[in-house]
């Protein structure tokens, strides 16, 4: 609550006026006829701090900026005339208060939500499409290495496939064995589960792989490349029995959306990496802040991305049983993906980030 | 300077507000935060704590009002419940500190009890990608280094010993700049300030010796000349400001017999207030003046 001193009164009323009259000092009669407008903010701070913003009506919220403005006046006007340590520390800290709630994150869930959607996320991704170049290729460069060390030498595979994951598909396991495992799991329970389980897996390897760009962007890369070996020597090993298609469908019902997460989010790790190493004309730190509040954006879409692609790998890939619609699915995801990223170049009103 | 002065120092920063006013904040301390996060975590491990066990009952309940006795794991609500347990987990653990400082009151609960808050290092506002960037590396600075320490101390080996200190840099990294940055911090161009708090002091200004120069108690007027009041500065007249707000009267009588000496007067006793509130506001008016015309003097040594 706001402490006026008995000598604080509303400008205007009779004993306010006749105190300000018996201020001796020009700078003391200027803070006793704002003093009113202080605790004013004082008093809707105080209250938007303890979280009370339901006590708050309306009109309160409006004059929250304007008072701010008001008050950050005074605090200049009062740094120029005034030699009162106590009102001008006050003042500072007021200020301060109010300047967190004025410039504090003020926008809704909603609201940030319609401007992410309708542009500020397609936005973020064609910014860094250097990277997302640069991670396409080591994707691709990863599966090729993947795929050619498996034909030089089949003890590869277990290097690039962990046993847990590999179960029956190891290197010399017939095409019936491996068949089995792409086709007619329909009736299986546990979809739900697994689909939920590879979300939250995933999308912490997909924070992983952000944060990591941090580090100027190397273990990013070697992430992208570890995790694009793999898939290489499981094409690898399909293609051996003759089930290039069916494993590329089964793969890519989800994985154009899954790799085009991943791929986003070791982007997004670089794009932080190469702006701290190349910062250009603006500091390091300021660089790295740009960069990151970029990158934060990519990310917010690869979770939700993730997302999909566990819903798509846990329920779409068991419930749909051909590789034809499995295909027609991942491809169709893929386009959706491409075309909102990169043909749709809305940018939405009220956007806050450069 | 005192260490603790020096420490003082070290953590003040001036900000410039859109408006273009210069704002001195304060950075939090280290130990704050890490009590801040240390409250927050308690808080996020008692909340999937009470989320399992409620899980449990629920999931018994169901069990047996669906009569499933054969084969619980997978029973459907088992299965259900396992899909809120995992989201409900990637939440809390992504989102918590997500949900707070994007919320109105901008800070998590362990951070609103230590007095901090987060705010954009170029004093502009604070986004929602700001937050959002700030709390995506929270994964290698505390729960991986956490992880890989942990690995490590019970694997043993050179390799993972070498990845658990490599993570463990990024743990301590507000430990090695100057503005107490963490990684998330530097990538989002925010910083964690003490939040103020201060109430308006009494005007001094406004008492009878003050205005009149005229002691209630004697009815004595101290009336000061040009050259007594050219000998002091804006620094000692904030001394005497806080002498007067604290008004101790050991204090009162030293300050008076230190002006006294200085201006060649002959200290009385028992009035050391009305004589020094009258001194004070000449003095203050003498100065603001001179501030006005653009004329400054710091202290007593300045001319």
């Amino acid at each position: 609550m706001a402490s006026v001193p008995a000598s604080g009164h509303a400008p205007g009323s009779g004993a306010g006026q006749a105190a300000i009259e018996a201020a001796a000092l020009r700078s003391d009669r200027f803070r006793l006829e704002r003093e009113g407008d202080w605790a004013r903010l004082e008093e809707i701070v105080s209250r938007m701090e303890k979280g009370r913003l339901s006590r708050l009506s309306d009109a309160d919220l409006l004059e929250l900026p304007v008072l701010y403005r008001t008050v950050a006046s005074s605090l200049s006007v009062a740094r120029e005339t005034s030699l009162d340590a106590a009102t001008l520390a006050y003042l500072e800290a007021l200020v301060q208060r109010a300047w967190f709630l004025v410039y504090g994150p003020r926008t809704t869930l909603w609201s940030w939500a319609a401007r992410f959607f309708g542009g500020e996320w397609s936005r973020a991704v064609r910014a860094i499409a250097p990277e997302m170049l640069v991670a396409l290729l080591l994707m691709v460069a990863g599966t090729v290495v993947g795929w050619l060390l498996c034909v030089q030498d089949p003890d590869w595979y277990y290097s690039f496939v962990p046993g847990e994951l590999a179960g029956e598909r190891v290197p010399g396991a017939t095409r019936e064995v491996l068949l089995k495992g792409l086709f007619g799991n329909t009736g299986d329970s546990g979809l739900s589960v697994f689909a939920a389980f590879l979300f939250s897996h995933n999308s912490g390897v997909a924070i992983l792989c952000f944060a990591l760009g941090f580090a100027y962007g190397v273990p990013p890369l070697m992430l992208l490349v570890q995790n694009t070996t793999m898939l290489g020597a499981i094409l690898w090993l399909y293609s051996g029995v003759d089930l290039t298609w069916e494993i590329a469908g089964w793969l890519a019902i989800h994985g154009t959306t899954e790799l085009f997460a991943i791929l986003l989010s070791g982007a997004a790790g670089l794009h932080i990496g190469r702006s701290m190493a190349f910062p250009g004309d603006r500091s390091i730190l300021d660089a790295a802040a740009a960069a990151g509040q970029r990158a934060a954006v990519v990310m917010a879409g690869v979770i939700l991305m993730l997302l999909i692609a566990g819903l798509l790998e846990g329920f779409g890939r068991q419930l749909i049983d051909t590789t034809g619609t499995r295909m027609a699915v991942g491809g169709g995801m893929l386009l959706f993906w491409l075309v909102y990223f990169f043909l749709f170049r809305r940018v939405p009103a009220g956007s806050e980030a450069e | 300077m005192s260490r603790l002065a020096r420490a003082a120092n070290s953590s003040r920063r001036v900000l410039v507000t859109p408006e273009g006013i210069a704002m001195p904040v304060t950075l939090a301390s280290r130990g704050s935060r890490l009590g801040a996060l240390m409250i927050d975590l308690m808080i996020i491990t008692a909340a999937i704590i009470v989320l399992f066990v409620v899980l449990a009952f629920a999931k018994q309940g169901a069990d047996a009002a669906m009569g499933v006795t054969d084969e619980p794991a997978s029973s459907p609500a088992g299965q259900f419940l396992e899909i809120v347990a995992i989201l409900a987990i990637f939440a809390l653990r992504h989102g918590y500190f997500l949900m707070f400082e994007l919320g109105p009151r901008g800070a998590t609960p362990g951070k609103r009890m230590t007095g901090l808050r987060i705010a954009a290092r170029d004093g502009k506002r604070l986004t929602t990608e700001m937050v959002l960037a700030r709390n995506l590396l929270r994964d290698i600075e505390l729960f991986l280094p956490i992880a890989a320490m942990t690995a490590a101390s019970f694997a043993g080996g050179v390799a993972s010993w070498t990845m658990a200190l490599w993570l463990l840099v990024f743990a301590l990294f507000p430990l090695f700049n100057k503005d107490r940055l963490r990684a998330g911090d530097l990538i989002a161009g925010t910083w964690v300030l003490e939040a103020p708090k201060t109430s308006l002091a009494a005007v001094l200004s406004t008492g009878q010796a003050a205005t009149t120069g005229t002691s209630r108690t004697t009815g004595v007027a101290y009336r000061f000349g040009e050259e007594e009041l050219a000998v002091y500065g804006e620094y000692e007249l904030q001394t005497l400001e806080r002498v007067l707000r604290e008004d101790r009267p050991e204090a009162l009588a030293a300050v008076q017999e230190a002006i006294c000496r200085k201006i060649g007067w002959n200290p009385g006793a028992g009035d050391e207030r009305a004589f020094l509130e009258a001194y004070y506001t000449q003095l203050r008016a003498r100065l603001e003046s001179g501030m006005r015309l653009g004329k400054r003097k710091a202290d007593k040594f300045s001319a």
